[in-house]
């Protein structure tokens, strides 16, 4: 038995082959490179012309970048320096720095007034985007931010921020005591209550209010600059949304009037472009208003603003509810919840997951949209680009630089936004998809 | 029907309004501040500096008005106005003046009811094209694609011109000077134009001048002036003088270094008369008898204003033309201060 197997193989391994390499093709740089680069003709063919893209796109800005001059005082003085080379004169946006951020108008001596406001608005923000993450006791400090955020941006006397947190506590209060008996009595009694003790507070501080304060008073039309974009962002961003969710239940009311009033502030509000709706704040409000008064520009902007994006807002939210299966709203009737429990409970959080990519997608979009106050002749970052800076004898004639780096701001704060919403949404994930 | 409705309903608010902002120079003198209407920017003529300054062409009539009658050439309040929003700004009364390179014409003078105070700048409408086009002549333009700021009397001017001399052409519309500065650099259109002086002002900045050339025909009379509303008079009047004043100063050799020997007193009566050293000018414009004194004081002169922000020895190097006093072959020519 043995003989005739020894006789028919003719060669048998007796030691174990160390362990080889896989092929070159197979391994490393290479195999990544066949396969997601050269993978077929076409796709090889692709990737050659993208190479050669790139090392355009690298051979162009490259030297721009690397010979970019810092420090000039003016465009000319950077020519005199490059002598004829490529480079971005980038001293333009070292000199304009601070023009740059906080407009040209805002007292110098009070920047950090701004910085701080800025850098407490994510310790403002974390405990509502990352609730999981921050104790809950942060909530106190973010609904007492926005009165701290105004005072130091504003300045002024302290007392009219308080006045206007303790409108909100007092119709809170009043709300609380009263929306056991009724959920009318509550909201229109904290309504009035919180008007009364603006009325009557406004008239106090106008009595009392110290001649000279801590902070010193800085005009609405003295903003300016990425502060600027980032106030209206902010502001309105958050305001419409709690706006947009009322208006996107109220269009799905049973209830005729207010079905009807939300209807027709949707549409119209849609169908009109935001930029329009800037010229009215800015420009035919002006005509109505008796001469002489100042209604503040920057919150007619902000009030224009946040009714366009509530209205972009509640239509995706719409989106959301009509998502929902109707077995979530006989659910929540068949656990014997009334409406504010139902939807607070059961139907918006559902409705508002679904919606994170549209609501974000109109934030990016909104925060983009405050540029158009340039148009307004109001200074953002890009108004200050294309007036004042570009007007100056010393950089008239510096483009790239200046809107690359404004593209470089925007692009950061919009990409921030888009990556938390992402996480955002696999935070939320139920499903098991 | 419904618009005319609607714009009707403008026009009276804006008269009411008007009619009862009627004592301007009183809300001045209340208010402390001047509050003056100027560009969102342009070269020379308007734009604050890195410590957040305005200054300019434009901005020296503002502070000079403010001087006169406030005392005090920085008591102004600059409102950054667009093309398109400066002349609501001014009627809704925002603003007490517009000193923002405004061209005095018949329609802004009657139907939008202002009032021009007078002419700080003769300029003229004119085209840039790159000299390796080889065109000399703006009749050589037909089928060229034009950058033509929207909103402005430029662009009437094009279309006039264009259609008087039968020629086709492509507008290229933008909205601001830089834009069409980019725009005219990358090719987006073969001729740039606009007021002679902004043209200037331009190339100035473009890193080789000389490739580009201004063509000899000026296509329009763009007389820049600063504007009030109408209705009110004696304001109307303040502004008017003071920049006479600012004329005649460079006339008789009035400067802001010698202004306070002159003061003193001289042998010429009429530069005593707008001193104030003589007769009663500023009682009669409702002003104290220094106000022209200390309107030139602020800024100089017209002649060291235009030296200063557009002169020959700034970058943008605009030389004085038609701008030049009448006794030098220019336009500029003050009525006699009696």
């Amino acid at each position: 038995m043995s003989d005739t197997h020894q006789n028919s193989i003719v060669y048998v391994r007796e030691t174990m082959l160390p362990e080889a390499p896989p092929p070159a093709t197979e391994t490393g740089i290479v195999k990544w490179m066949r396969e997601n680069l050269f993978s077929n003709v076409t796709n090889g063919i692709l990737t050659l012309v993208s190479i050669w893209a790139i090392y355009q796109l690298v051979m162009a800005m490259g030297p721009w970048l690397m010979n970019g001059i810092w420090d000039a005082p003016s465009l000319s003085a950077c020519r005199e320096i490059l002598q004829g080379e490529v480079g971005g004169c980038f001293a333009v946006l070292t000199e304009r720095w601070n023009q740059l951020l906080f407009g040209f108008q805002y007292p110098d001596d009070q920047y950090w007034r701004p910085t701080l406001a800025f850098v407490l608005l994510f310790a403002a923000a974390a405990p509502i985007m990352f609730p999981k993450h921050v104790p809950t006791v942060g909530l106190y400090f973010t609904a007492v931010y926005p009165f701290l955020a105004y005072w130091l941006i504003w300045g002024g006397t302290i007392l009219a921020p308080l006045v206007a947190m303790a409108g909100f506590i007092v119709g809170y209060l009043v709300y609380s005591r009263f929306v056991a008996q009724s959920f009318a009595a509550g909201f229109f009694g904290a309504i009035v209550a919180a008007f009364a003790t603006w009325w009557i507070g406004g008239m106090i501080v106008d009595l009392v209010a110290p001649e000279t304060t801590v902070l010193s008073a800085v005009e609405s039309r003295n903003m300016g600059g990425f502060m600027l974009n980032m106030i209206l962002g902010t502001v309105c961003v958050s305001l419409s949304l709690p706006f947009g969710i009322a208006l996107a239940l109220g269009r799905q009311s049973s209830m005729p009037i207010i079905k009807w009033i939300c209807v027709v502030f949707i549409e119209f509000i849609r169908g009109v472009p935001l930029i329009t709706l800037l010229f009215v704040a800015n420009v035919v409000l002006a005509y109505f208003l008796p001469p002489g008064t100042t209604f503040d520009l920057i919150l007619r902007v902000i009030i224009m603003i946040t009714m366009f994006a509530s209205a972009y807002i509640a239509e995706v939210i719409r989106g959301g509810l009509a998502a929902l299966p109707r077995g979530q709203y006989e659910a929540a009737d068949s656990l014997g919840l009334d409406y504010a429990q139902s939807m607070r409970l059961i139907i918006l959080p559902q409705a508002l997951k679904i919606s994170i990519p549209g609501i974000v997608n109109v934030a990016v979009g909104l925060f983009k949209d405050t540029t158009l106050v340039s148009v307004i002749s109001m200074f953002d970052l890009v108004g200050m680009i294309r007036g004042p800076i570009l007007a100056s004898t010393e950089w008239n004639g510096v483009y790239w630089e200046l809107l690359g780096f404004a593209a470089v701001l925007f692009f950061v704060v919009c990409y921030g936004i888009s990556q938390y919403s992402q996480w955002l949404e696999r935070q939320l994930q139920t499903d098991h998809r | 029907m419904k618009k005319s409705v609607f714009l009707g309903t403008l026009t009276v608010a804006g008269i009411a309004a008007g009619v009862a902002g009627a004592a301007t120079l009183d809300d001045v003198k209340a208010r402390g501040t001047l509050n003056c209407g100027v560009t969102t920017g342009l070269v020379g003529f308007a734009a604050p500096n890195a410590n957040g300054e305005w200054e300019g062409f434009d901005v020296a009539v503002c502070r000079a008005v403010a001087a006169a009658v406030l005392g005090d050439a920085s008591a102004v309040e600059f409102v950054p106005t667009t093309g398109k929003t400066r002349f609501t700004a001014l009627a809704s009364g925002e603003i007490d003046m517009l000193a923002r390179n405004t061209t005095w014409t018949f329609s802004r003078d009657v139907d939008l009811k202002f009032e021009f105070t007078g002419i700080n700048y003769y300029d003229g409408q004119g085209f840039m094209i790159p000299r390796e086009l080889g065109v000399s002549s703006a009749l050589e333009l037909a089928g060229a694609t034009v950058c033509i700021q929207t909103g402005t009397t430029t662009e009437l001017n094009l279309a006039d011109f264009f259609r008087s001399n039968n020629m086709e052409y492509e507008p290229v519309p933008i909205e601001t000077n830089a834009e069409a500065q980019q725009q005219y650099l990358a090719g987006a259109c073969d001729v740039y134009t606009t007021d002679a002086s902004g043209l200037a002002a331009t190339r100035a900045t473009f890193e080789d001048p000389g490739a580009h050339v201004i063509l000899p025909e000026i296509i329009s009379k763009e007389p820049l002036g600063p504007l009030v509303r109408h209705g009110d008079n004696d304001w109307g009047d303040i502004v008017r003088w003071t920049l006479n004043a600012l004329i005649a100063a460079e006339e008789y050799g009035i400067t802001s270094a010698n202004i306070g020997e002159l003061t003193a007193g001289t042998d010429n009566p009429e530069i005593n008369r707008i001193l104030g050293t003589e007769g009663n000018l500023g009682e009669m414009l409702g002003l104290d008898a220094e106000w022209a004194v200390r309107a030139i004081s602020a800024n100089g002169n017209y002649g060291e204003i235009f030296a200063k922000n557009i002169g020959e020895s700034t970058p943008i190097g605009l030389a004085r033309g038609l701008n030049a006093q009448w006794t030098d072959g220019g336009l500029l020519y003050s009525p006699p201060f009696r």
